[in-house]
């Protein structure tokens, strides 16, 4: 059996998908995941010790093509769709603090 | 409005104009889709402009295909180049794809017409069209309702005829669920017989791409369109398009039919009253009736709200203020990110998104994410074993007629339950139809579910459409 969720797990959770959420979120999501979890103890508390997993309903190998230049997107249509883009390039806001 | 084999027949030998078929299926648009909700983009002019493309084909002596001229509808997660496609979600507001969709081009290469995109929840996630940021869509047979989800838009866009044909993607009974509650047929292909090519990801190991119709013979007819091997897809199957309609009348005499348990257990009692009658058709046909259980399925539900949020929860992390789409700015990039995010994604994509990368996390993946894919081991053998004692399966669809609105949206867990017959053969990777059977309360439409093995979509076909002239 595993432990019950607790508010700062689903803070935690948040924090890492990169959402925020006001007190009454967190108090709200905390709630509904603990009742989500709790029906998934069900499996939570079965022996499969020897069932081998499936993440894939048929067994995957890498598909490969040959290695021939294909048509692909523009850049510059790609590029059209972005919040910001400059010289060729998706822009975004800084990712490291100002130099001291 | 008539079929869509017998409008593409008429369009094909010029009997009548792609172009007056596409103006009949915008006075149904029109007529209630302010009512309705059921298209979220409408592309008036490109569809006329196509349908006549379409009776210039026919007028040149060229045949357009074994669509011409058919209006269909497309689930808003469908790519579609230069078109608004939104996936019923304010992160990807005002996008439009750069590249379309594998069963996009497929439909428009058999010469089907276009008419728009249809309302989901937001990025497939629900059961009931509730989640959509652009307002729900009402059942059109009675706007009190919900359509089902999350392909709740195109269901409905069939059931009020305002088109014959649309495609939807199931990834744990959303196409089977809305065609249940809408009245209308819906199938689950085989997984990868379908190229999802240009399909918005949500659970990429269980998403598959299908039919809804009005009837058995025009699900055929689509799915007979989209299948086969599509190199753009690693994940699709090299197999060619199965012969379907060929099948269509090839009935039950001879197959066995395993009634399962766990398919029907916990549904309405009109509900578990259809499936018995169709049960009684199916044997009256010819079919050997076998009593199955399938214990396994029980844990389904589990495995999947498991399985599919931790999926969800890596395919959405693209959504982040950078590439496409929504961005609110901030002072650096992961205030960007989780701005973007935050405003962008609704509530119940929030919740999936965070339990699967709670599953995934450390410490409780081998409990959760690990044991889900184990289980999901035992599903497949267990169905396996079943299919040895039957041909084919029986069971419902949903576990009640259409629920009304706001009914179940504050109780996430009783939300999913609407999917528990239909999860696990996306669990399984198998194939599955839904059919009206009969009706239930309040006079609405019940669906029953037939589930295959892989590749049985030819034996599903002639199974449904016993049912379908029996109800």
């Amino acid at each position: 059996m595993v432990e019950p969720l607790r508010r700062e797990d689903v803070a935690k959770v948040a924090a890492l998908a990169r959402l925020s959420l006001s007190d009454e979120e967190l108090d709200m999501f905390t709630s509904q995941l603990a009742q989500i979890l709790e029906h998934a103890n069900d499996i939570a508390a079965l022996s499969l010790e020897d069932v081998v997993p499936t993440a894939h309903p048929f067994d995957l190998i890498n598909v490969v093509r040959e290695d021939v230049i294909q048509p692909c997107l523009s850049r510059d249509e790609v590029l059209a769709m972005a919040p910001d883009a400059e010289d060729g390039r998706f822009a975004v806001p800084r990712i490291m603090g100002e130099a001291p | 409005m008539k079929s869509a084999l017998d409008t593409a027949r008429d369009v094909r030998n010029g009997a009548v104009t792609a172009r007056s078929v596409a103006e009949t299926s915008l006075a149904s648009i029109r007529a209630r889709n302010e009512e309705l909700n059921v298209f979220v983009h409408l592309d008036e002019e490109g569809a006329l402009a196509r349908a006549s493309d379409v009776d210039e084909l026919v007028a040149r002596g060229d045949d357009p295909g074994p669509l011409a001229g058919v209006p269909i509808a497309l689930k808003d997660n469908l790519c579609r180049r230069g078109e608004l496609t939104t996936a019923g979600s304010r992160i990807l507001e005002g996008w439009r794809p750069p590249y379309t969709a594998t069963v996009v081009e497929q439909v428009l290469a058999a010469g089907a017409v276009v008419m728009g995109k249809t309302n989901m929840d937001e990025f497939a996630m629900g059961s009931s069209t509730e989640t959509s940021y652009y307002g729900p869509t009402r059942n059109p047979l009675d706007p009190t309702r919900v359509p089902g989800g999350s392909s709740g838009g195109s269901a409905a866009a069939v059931a009020a005829d305002m088109t014959p044909l649309a495609l939807g993607s199931d990834t744990g009974g959303s196409i089977r669920q809305p065609a249940a509650l809408c009245g209308v047929v819906g199938v689950k292909p085989t997984y990868g017989l379908v190229s999802r090519y240009g399909l918005i990801a949500f659970s990429s190991s269980l998403d598959q791409i299908g039919p809804f119709a009005n009837t058995v013979a025009d699900a055929a007819l689509l799915l007979e369109v989209i299948a086969g091997h599509d190199a753009r897809d690693s994940t699709s199957l090299p197999v060619g398009a199965p012969s379907l309609l060929s099948a269509l009348d090839e009935g039950v005499a001879g197959k066995r039919i395993g009634v399962v348990k766990e398919l029907i257990e916990g549904a309405d009692e009109d509900v578990v009253a259809a499936v018995t009658r169709a049960r009684d058709v199916l044997e009256a046909a010819g079919a050997t009736i076998v009593e199955l259980s399938i214990p396994e399925c029980r844990l389904g539900l589990s495995a999947y709200y498991l399985i599919a949020p931790a999926e969800a929860s890596s395919n959405l992390a693209r959504f982040d203020g950078v590439r496409y789409g929504l961005r609110v700015d901030a002072e650096d990039v992961t205030a960007m990110n989780e701005a973007t995010r935050t405003l962008g994604f609704g509530a119940e994509v929030k919740r999936r998104v965070m339990l699967g990368t709670y599953a995934l996390s450390a410490g409780y993946y081998d409990a959760y994410y690990g044991q889900a894919l184990k289980v999901r081991t035992q599903m497949i053998h267990a169905f396996r074993r079943a299919y040895q004692e039957a041909d084919l399966l029986l069971g419902a669809t949903a576990p009640s007629v259409a629920f009304r609105f706001g009914e179940k949206t504050s109780n996430p867990l009783a939300m999913y339950l609407s999917d528990v017959f239909t999860i696990p053969t996306n669990l399984a990777g198998d194939a599955a139809i839904s059919v009206p059977f009969g009706r239930g309360e309040a006079d609405l439409p019940i669906g029953v579910q037939l589930l295959g093995p892989g590749h049985s979509e030819a034996g599903l076909i002639a199974a449904a459409r016993v049912l379908e002239v029996a109800s």
